[in-house]
């Protein structure tokens, strides 16, 4: 069997030339640029042409798949040779209320949309991962997280209803007491349980763009431990950490923390990003040498132990959607993101045993972010967070070289009981998968029989 | 004052980026589509995001002889009118339009007989009222007939003549006549086609647009850089200019 139970036989991926042709198009890339497939790109327009939309597309070539803006890491949000149905066309705002904080919008609204119309109105995002460039239909489908999981858990708790389309024609509404199991089986769903139409989210209220920041260097797990467990009251809680040191700067960082201050300010919008990464770097630029030189200037830029500011919220929460298509930095060839979440169980000697694995590779990993999850459940069937540690590290390309040590790192965490993120994933093998996610059998009954995703293939085969 | 706004196809990826712009300044306006779900999606949007007033009106714009009671239905809604936005338009097939006039033919009326119809009538409207700005989305495809495009070109060419010759007569009398043309722009329209991502971002064409008519522009060429491009187009001599294939 090629596919998960409940898939129909396909025909297929001879594309119909007199009909919506993938040739001629560019493949379609996820943000890690790595793997790329032909699909038919697809717009999702208007609320009025579902549900039949969904059947069309679903019914043609491979399948088809909900997509926002692409920026998962891996498959996740690609259908090799099927229908990518783009929903960034459709992002009207439905109804918003002042008074609860409560926004109503079509799934293809990015939060950097979100924010623009909210912001100004003295309301802030519930949960927001490090880049504003994702729609809301994205952030549920992967139940994403931020720095302030601990207290506020996952994209998740904060929708409190939302739309689902399905391929035969279906519309439910789904919610805590409406239809839950669809809804728990959504979010988190990774876009397979049918089409997010619209949402609700919930908003925090703010008084400005302001965020009251602390940064705090740390040497080893164990220091970085001691502040989780001192800061766990304050909402915004995260790590960098440096994974090419060894010896004595083994594990050193920078423990960031924040909170939406309580002094009024001002709630204008912000301003457009202006940088844009001009090409593709040669694959030489990115280097052990390089890469140890930019964790000692970020492990130094912060001269003092301890450095306390008033900061916008743009640099502490999105520092890297100033440099519009910074995976340009990785080459053609792209980047292989890694994240894990460690149960407390193992979290300590997990987290130790893989930085020394990363360290001793001498592997470049710029962009190594570790923080704590906490216990707040997620609604989510297959949800990603769970208390204990996350670490979240990237790699370029490297045939023979990276390939290699990600499946060590995948093979070690599920040895101390974790699991991947599968957003951030193009490589965990089905058996990974099956075993780390034994919820998916259960999944499976609500997978919609006509959309698929390259991951999800992947990740059901059969070995 | 709040901004008193009629927009003619009202449904378009640029038109509705547009009234998005006018909607957060608090704008009135008058949504004219094809199709009521549609409009009421974008009519719903736009009262969120802080419109004074939104109405629309299904119509096809190829009915001509309905646009003066159209017209005069939508001025009413609004109390008065400051800004007349016609964004209607198709691309049509060229291949098709090559083969059979009829299918040219819809698209010159569609793109060229049904604004200038219009234009008539507003402007007329406008030159009583001694005041108002009347802005017309046309398009860089019709500097140069090309022949991957020149019905759709040709359309396009006869509405920038047509408003360059009424910006000669109305101006003077008070009125602002806003020739648009528009490069390449991510729309759904365009999604997919390789080298889209290079195109023009909706929300800036839009913020451009805006801007021009605030600044009571004539020209609108957006992005700017199409202005230069154009003017290498126009000037490449006829005898190199047929054997290329653009």
């Amino acid at each position: 069997m090629a596919t998960a139970a409940g898939s129909p036989q396909r025909t297929l991926s001879v594309p119909d030339q007199s009909d919506d042709q993938m040739t001629g198009k560019p493949p379609f890339e996820p943000w890690g640029r790595y793997p790329k497939y032909n699909a038919n790109v697809v717009p999702l327009q208007w609320q009025s042409d579902f549900p039949a939309i969904v059947s069309r597309y679903g019914g043609m070539h491979n399948g088809a798949l909900a997509v926002g803006m692409g920026r998962s890491y891996g498959d996740v949000c690609l259908l090799k040779d099927g229908n990518l149905m783009v929903t960034t066309g459709m992002n009207r705002i439905l109804g918003w209320d002042p008074e609860t904080g409560i926004l109503t919008a079509e799934a293809g609204m990015t939060l950097a949309q979100i924010l623009d119309f909210c912001v100004p109105r003295g309301y802030f995002l519930p949960v927001t991962p490090g880049t504003k460039y994702v729609t809301l239909g994205g952030a549920i489908a992967n139940d994403i997280h931020g720095k302030n999981h601990h207290v506020a858990g996952t994209f998740g708790c904060h929708v409190p209803e939302f739309e689902l389309v399905r391929s035969d024609g279906t519309h439910l509404r789904c919610s805590a007491t409406e239809n839950p199991d669809w809804y728990a089986a959504t979010i988190g769903g990774l876009g397979l349980t049918g089409v997010i139409t619209w949402a609700k989210l919930k908003m925090k209220p703010i008084v400005s763009r302001k965020i009251d920041y602390e940064g705090i260097q740390f040497h080893g797990v164990d220091e970085f431990l001691a502040l989780t467990e001192a800061s766990k009251h304050v909402e915004y809680t995260v790590s960098w950490i440096d994974c090419s040191s060894t010896g004595k700067n083994f594990a050193r960082g920078v423990f960031m923390q924040g909170d939406h201050t309580r002094n009024p300010g001002e709630l204008k919008p912000s301003p457009e990003p202006k940088l844009i990464f001009p090409f593709e770097a040669p694959g030489f630029m990115l280097n052990s040498a390089s890469v140890a030189a930019f964790n000692t200037v970020f492990f130094h830029k912060q001269m003092k132990k301890r450095v306390t500011a008033l900061q916008d919220y743009e640099p502490f929460f999105y520092p890297l959607d100033k440099v519009l298509k910074w995976n340009r930095m990785y080459g053609a060839s792209g980047l292989l993101q890694f994240q894990y979440a460690i149960p407390w169980e193992h979290a300590r000697e997990g987290t130790i045993a893989i930085l020394n694995e990363v360290a001793k590779s001498g592997l470049a990993s710029f962009l190594a972010v570790l923080k704590a999850f906490g216990d707040v459940p997620s609604p989510g069937l297959l949800s990603f967070p769970q208390p204990g540690i996350t670490l979240a590290l990237d790699f370029p390309i490297k045939p023979g070289k990276s390939f290699p040590l990600f499946d060590r790192l995948a093979k070690m965490t599920l040895e101390f009981g974790g699991k991947l993120y599968p957003a951030k994933d193009a490589r965990m093998t089905a058996a990974q998968y099956q075993k780390s996610y034994p919820e998916w059998q259960q999944f499976r009954r609500y997978k919609d029989p006509l959309l698929s995703s390259s991951f999800w293939e992947r990740v059901t085969r059969e070995e | 004052m709040s901004e008193r706004v009629l927009v003619l196809g009202a449904t378009s990826g640029i038109a509705e980026a547009t009234c998005r712009v006018w909607a957060k300044q608090g704008a009135s306006l008058v949504l004219v589509g094809r199709s009521s779900d549609k409009l009421g999606a974008v009519a719903a949007d736009l009262r969120a995001r802080g419109a004074k007033f939104v109405e629309t009106a299904v119509a096809d714009l190829d009915d001509t002889a309905r646009h003066p009671q159209l017209l005069a239905d939508s001025i009413n809604a609004l109390g008065g009118l400051d800004v007349a936005y016609l964004a209607h338009g198709i691309m049509g097939e060229q291949q098709q339009s090559e083969e059979d006039f009829n299918a040219a033919a819809q698209v010159l009326y569609t793109n060229f007989l049904s604004p200038v119809s219009l234009c008539t009538w507003l402007s007329n409207y406008f030159v009583k009222q001694g005041r108002g700005v009347l802005a017309v989305i046309s398009s860089v495809a019709g500097e140069r007939g090309r022949k991957s495009n020149y019905v759709y070109g040709s359309s396009k060419a006869g509405l920038t003549a047509f408003l360059d010759g009424l910006r000669n007569r109305v101006d003077r009398q008070g009125v602002t006549v806003l020739t648009i043309k528009p490069g390449p722009v991510k729309t759904a329209m365009t999604m997919g086609i390789k080298g889209s991502e290079k195109f023009a971002d909706p929300d800036k064409v839009a913020q451009s647009i805006v801007d021009a008519i605030h600044a009571r522009k004539d020209v609108l060429y957006v992005p700017g850089i199409w202005k230069i491009i154009m003017f290498v187009i126009r000037h490449i001599p006829e005898s190199v200019f047929k054997k290329l294939n653009l």
